[in-house]
């Protein structure tokens, strides 16, 4: 590997770092379009600021395309109040606005300088390691580490200071207000947070797929775990694995390496929901599939339960009586015989003593819906659970 | 900012006359607009101390909304509040809150120690991280509620009437003097609405004041000491015995209503 390739896996790791720490509270808050609105909004800033600098990694450049970003959140906000329009439509119509003006601006003024739309959108990582950062002769760096290294740093002491705060208003934004703590004040400083950061992103995967590096990796966090920290963590997680295995996906094709990382950041999304252990496709459609069976189980348990009489009880007679399939009958005797619920004697079924046990439980459960006497049965049976 | 101490008024002895008891909570000519269109209009209110009181009326009577401007959750465009004779902002300390179940996402990635854990954050202050001693307070209010066992439960994997429990303990590790509960018996079943008036009855029996948004009529004679009829204005407020009868709910929900009241 050579030292440019290290540096560039170097700058979009801290990249994907600095993006998924707001993209987690921004997914909670199911906010994730700002995000989008955002990346778009940012570029009048960007080419006012590269305007007035002619350097796209000075300071005030960022500090310009960060308040075009806080400005849009206000913007959307104020349109919203009217109560005129809905958030989307709002976020809608300002973000096209303000991304318009910014294209307009570079194409007016594109002839004399080094700034076209493409790279805004895209951004050239490859060509990261090139604007190096020297102070009296001595090489410190590409400039765009430097850059993201700071917001980086900026982020995570935020987090660390604000956790409980970002927590507790994320969760519930009317007792964050009853205990002082102002949700406003939270909610601006997460949108200026974003702000900077998906400015300071730009320039390495561009502004469209910077969105990706935010929402993606939270997005499957979230089917994962059921703690807010252990999501955070595993964001992280996913964004720099992605960011690396994009680059050497990039790299093998000879593609864009912006391209690649959002296509790593999907294809891992896309297994995990499918997989996930709880939450995924896969898993939902099983327990609903098992919730299906023990229901038929049970209405063929009370059936058995209800009537004493041999004539309800012959095999032959169920699906006639609880009008099944054929098949279906005979699947949800097999799983009552293998539970050893019931004992077909001359093909009349019947009730054992652990049947009638668990078809009394399900019934004081149907009943009372008391917790407490369903817990152990929860762990058996789908049924059960929420 | 967190020097001050707030002198919580002592509890005065059981007495139904309201001339002799602190006044927990005054309204003045509280008046509330959404977009210019007032949802509470002109509201005088004083809640003495030690009342277990429910908030009745229809829907959109502006019940939640007057819970929430108490708490400065929403501006009110004119009027005023006081908890204890201070403004809300001096005297956070002294009030908890049961915001209604729907009102948050349940889904949050969090359990139900850390939601409860939540109560004591107004104590602590920015950016100071809870810590031990408030762990045991949440671990406390959980087991109070009668649900310890479920602490380290994801909050969605709860019924609805264990998330409010859950919002019960939070409003207990607060600790507060005056609490307000919106609609706390909402989607819950009858052992759960037992346990928590129970517990109600056992704040007010510490001298606590109690503000229950309310919407069971007939629950109201065996639960609650104090009522206030809200319809937009203020229609009454006073003791259960004296004024929750026919005449005060015909004028609060515009209906001829017959409802019977014991003792």
């Amino acid at each position: 590997m050579s030292s440019a390739q290290i540096e560039i896996q170097l700058i979009a790791s801290l990249v994907a770092i600095a993006c998924a720490i707001p993209g987690t509270f921004l997914v909670l808050r199911k906010m994730a379009l700002i995000s989008d609105a955002i990346s778009h909004s940012i570029l009048p800033g960007i080419v006012i600021g590269f305007f007035i600098t002619h350097d796209l990694s000075s300071p005030l450049l960022i500090i310009l395309a960060a308040l075009s970003g806080v400005v849009t959140v206000i913007l959307v906000e104020f349109i919203q109040k009217t109560g005129l329009v809905k958030e989307d439509t709002a976020i809608g119509l300002v973000f096209p606005a303000l991304f318009s003006i910014g294209v307009i601006l570079i194409a007016q003024n594109a002839n004399d300088v080094h700034l076209d739309v493409d790279a805004v959108l895209l951004g050239e990582l490859a060509f990261a390691p090139f604007d190096r950062l020297i102070i009296n002769d001595f090489d410190l760096g590409p400039k765009s580490l430097w850059i993201i290294g700071v917001i980086l740093s900026l982020t995570i002491t935020l987090l660390i200071a604000f956790f409980k705060e970002l927590k507790v208003s994320t969760f519930d934004a009317g007792l964050a207000s009853a205990l002082g703590f102002s949700p406003a004040v939270v909610h601006y400083g997460l949108m200026t947070v974003s702000s900077i950061t998906t400015v300071g992103a730009f320039d390495a995967v561009g502004a469209v797929l910077v969105v990706a590096l935010m929402i993606a990796p939270a997005a499957t966090a979230y089917l994962l775990t059921n703690d807010l920290k252990k999501m955070l963590g595993l964001s992280v997680f996913f964004g720099v694995c992605c960011a690396i295995i994009g680059y050497w996906v990039a790299h093998a094709l000879d593609a864009s390496i912006a391209g690649s990382m959002t296509t790593v950041l999907g294809v891992l999304f896309l297994l995990v929901y499918l997989f996930a252990p709880n939450r995924g496709l896969f898993s939902v459609l099983y327990r609903q599939r098992q919730q299906r069976i023990e229901v038929s189980l049970l209405t063929f348990l009370l059936h058995l339960n209800n009537h004493s009489e041999e004539s309800e009880r012959h095999v032959n007679h169920l699906n006639e009586h609880i009008n099944w399939q054929k098949v279906k009958s005979k699947s949800v005797l097999n799983l009552a015989l293998n539970n050893n619920m019931i004992v077909i004697d001359n093909d009349i079924v019947s009730l054992t003593a652990k049947g009638k046990k668990f078809t009394n439980e399900a019934i004081d459960y149907i009943i009372t819906n008391k917790n407490s006497e369903i817990e152990n049965m929860k762990d058996r049976f789908f049924l059960f659970r929420g | 900012m967190n020097t001050i101490k707030m002198e919580k008024p002592a509890p005065k002895t059981n007495s139904t006359s309201s001339q002799d008891r602190a006044i927990a909570v005054r309204i003045d000519d509280l008046t509330v607009a959404y977009n210019y269109k007032p949802v509470l209009w002109d509201i005088d209110l004083a809640i003495p101390e030690g009342v277990l009181m429910a908030i009745v009326g229809p829907n959109g009577a502006g019940k939640s909304t007057l819970i929430k401007s108490i708490l400065d959750i929403i501006k009110p465009i004119a009027g005023s509040v006081q908890i204890y004779n201070k403004p809300y902002k001096k005297q956070r300390s002294l009030v908890a809150y049961v915001p209604q179940k729907g009102s948050v996402d349940w889904d949050f990635p969090t359990t139900a120690l850390d939601v409860v854990m939540m109560g004591t954050y107004g104590s602590l202050g920015w950016i100071k991280r809870p810590g031990q001693k408030q762990k045991k307070a949440a671990l406390e209010a959980l087991e109070k509620v009668g649900m310890l066992s479920f602490k380290d439960r994801q909050i969605s994997q709860l019924s609805g009437g264990q998330q409010q429990r859950i919002f019960l303990a939070r409003a207990l590790v607060q600790n507060a003097s005056i609490y307000f509960m919106d609609e706390p018996f909402q989607g819950v079943d009858a052992t759960t609405e037992k346990a928590i008036i129970n517990i109600l009855k056992e704040l007010r029996k510490a001298g606590k004041t109690v503000i229950v948004v309310h919407h069971d009529l007939q629950t109201v004679p065996e639960y609650f000491d104090w009522v206030t009829f809200l319809n937009v204005k203020k229609i009454a407020t006073g003791p259960v015995k004296d004024i929750f009868n026919d005449d005060n709910l015909t004028k609060t929900y515009g209906i001829n209503y017959k409802v019977s009241i014991q003792g």
